[in-house]
């Protein structure tokens, strides 16, 4: 029992993924195996990187200590400031680099205030979520533009791999993982991500430049929700002003389910892809057992709130019952 | 006694309003431990912050050695040699041992501008060999500190300041929340400094403590020096009375 405590203590996504493989076996079994069929497979995993990405952004950010909630907001602004701008006749590479930078400038802003006159960054971010979705209705005049036809999205959009089993979008997906996760977890940046989230002062009296990292974490986060979103606009291929509505809930639910601490320090980037794949497991298992889609709300709600509690619980006994011993 | 490795002339620090060190001078010698006592809020914590890096000085000089320096960050404190154990805040809870050891100063693969990949199995190696070196014994060094008693997190803090080989090792009432056994140990180590070639200034509210483990006894009050003084010129009763 102490084992799993503590393997537990030093793998916090473990329960996400107990919790994953539980639910891909009883919808396996309701849906009659069309759940893991490689049609819907597809259909799922087309999904994943776009709510993924942005937990992603969110998770580390959680970790160092910050929130965002202005990410639904950035996941619609940046795919439409590329549209607009590509629309203008600028090519479709440098409008995708005005979008990041746009996406940077964002993160930065949250970063600076919340730094600077030292506030929850809860509420600069809520802040900058009417802000800036506020701005994306306005640029767009009230009509959303038109994705021309010509734009290489094929690199984002087109169907990749044996079969034709996964978009080209899932591998950029398991690219900025992988770069985030040998970040967080092997780089020494990603050492005073988590000191600085976990304790700010002790990190600080190490040296650990905790402004930097901070600041470096709101930018991480803006811009991989502004990719993820322009991913999305260019599968549907219409850049909506209202996409992204609701997504920095999902994006938090997803890193806590992956078992990321609210109070920081505590999280994986596997944990957050985890968090994001339960997230879309659950939306789409609930559609193939024929449930009515308003319940997925709900589950994911539910989810979150027992996560929250059996994650607090689970480090409380631990502690507790001192695994050291 | 020769000349001061730390020499503090004339220091101040306001915190907006708060006045917290007066004109504070105070020399601390090579391979003495100094003992700090003084009620809460005296300044000690502050006067030591200073040192380590942590806050700036608004008035005053600093010596290290009779050169004067800026200690401008934690990171140039400790490039002078000076490690602090804080009061409440030394070690980070939800890392692990090895994590928690090398902060600030991982071993890495490579780096580029600094940052790079952190070479584990050297830092977990040469983590345990820092912990075995301050006689504690723990599981892993992939254990996190909240899963440790307050004594060995203290260890792992002593452990780390060791392992890079400070010359002055500032310890901040290190003895809060521990039990009496692993008080007497963090005592018999700071006694053990000199030995070891390690200047030592122990900050404590508790005046036995300084008398077992010290050579000298500073004490502030509301932010100036009131008593200086070799242990063996002095006892218990007339700090007391300075207090
Ligand atoms: N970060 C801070 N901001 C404002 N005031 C502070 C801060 N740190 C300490 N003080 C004040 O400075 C004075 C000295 O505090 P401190 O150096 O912590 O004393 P000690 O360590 O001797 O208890 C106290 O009045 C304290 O309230
Ligand atoms: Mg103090």
């Amino acid at each position: 029992m102490r084992k799993l405590f503590r393997i537990y203590l030093e793998k916090p996504e473990l329960a996400g993924i107990a919790l994953l493989v539980l639910l891909t076996v009883i919808f396996e079994l309701r849906s009659d195996g069309i759940f893991l069929s490689a049609e819907n497979l597809r259909g799922m995993l087309g999904l994943l990187p776009e709510v993924g990405l942005v937990s992603i952004g969110v998770t580390v950010l959680m970790i160092c200590g910050e929130f965002d909630l202005s990410v639904g907001s950035m996941f619609a602004l940046m795919p439409v400031s590329v549209a607009l701008m590509t629309d203008r006749g600028i090519p479709f590479i440098p409008a995708m680099l005005l979008g990041l930078t746009i996406a940077a400038a964002v993160g930065l802003v949250n970063g600076f205030i919340t730094l600077t006159f030292n506030i929850p960054s809860f509420i600069t971010t809520l802040g900058m979520l009417f802000i800036v979705r506020s701005l994306t209705v306005v640029v767009t005049g009230g009509f959303p533009p038109l994705l021309s036809g010509d734009l290489p999205i094929g690199i984002f959009t087109q169907y990749v791999g044996p079969g034709g089993m996964i978009r080209a979008s899932f591998i950029w997906f398991v690219v900025v993982a992988v770069v985030a996760g040998a970040m967080l977890g092997g780089s020494n940046f990603g050492n005073w991500i988590r000191a600085t989230g976990g304790l700010l002062d002790a990190a600080a009296a190490m040296g650990v430049p905790v402004w930097r990292v901070k600041m470096t974490c709101f930018v991480m986060c803006s811009v991989l929700a502004g990719f993820g979103g322009t991913i999305q606009v260019f599968r549907l291929g219409a850049p909506l002003p209202s996409i992204g509505d609701g997504l920095e809930l999902q994006a938090v639910a997803a890193a806590v389910i992956g078992g990321t601490a609210l109070t920081g320090g505590v999280g994986t980037v596997l944990g957050a892809v985890v968090g994001a794949l339960l997230i879309r497991v659950i939306d789409n298992g609930l559609v193939l057992s024929q449930v009515d889609a308003n319940w997925f709300k709900c589950a994911v709600g539910g989810l979150t709130i027992f996560a929250v509690v059996a994650n607090s619980w689970l480090r409380w006994t631990a502690r507790r019952i001192k695994v050291e011993g | 006694m020769g000349a001061p490795l730390i020499s503090v002339r004339n220091l101040h620090k306001w915190y907006s309003s708060v006045h917290a060190l007066k004109g504070v001078s105070l020399n601390v010698f090579p391979g003495e431990v100094c003992g700090l006592v003084g009620d809460n809020g005296a300044g000690k914590s502050t006067l030591i912050k200073i040192l380590s890096g942590v806050h700036q000085p608004d008035r005053g000089e600093i010596r290290i050695s009779d050169r004067p320096v800026k200690i401008t960050s934690p990171k140039a404190a400790m490039k002078l040699g000076i490690e602090t154990i804080y009061q409440d805040n030394s070690v980070v809870p939800t890392m692990s041992i090895a994590r928690n050891m090398f902060l600030g100063r991982e071993p890495l693969h490579f780096a580029i501008a600094g940052l790079g990949l952190i070479d584990h199995q050297r830092m977990r190696d040469e983590a345990m060999q820092a912990i075995a070196d301050v006689d504690l014994r723990v599981r892993s060094p992939d254990a996190l500190l909240s899963e440790l008693s307050g004594g060995q997190r203290q260890g792992v803090a002593i452990a780390r300041a060791m392992h890079f080989k400070s010359r002055v090792l500032i310890l901040d009432e290190p003895t809060n929340h521990l039990s009496v056994k692993e008080t007497t140990k963090v005592l018999a180590f700071v006694r053990s400094l000199p030995a070891q070639r390690v200047t030592g200034i122990l900050i404590s509210h508790n005046l036995h403590h300084v008398f077992e483990s010290c050579d000298r006894i500073v004490a502030m009050a509301r932010g100036e020096i009131v008593f200086d003084k070799p242990i063996g010129e002095t006892n218990v009763d007339e700090v007391s009375e300075a207090l």
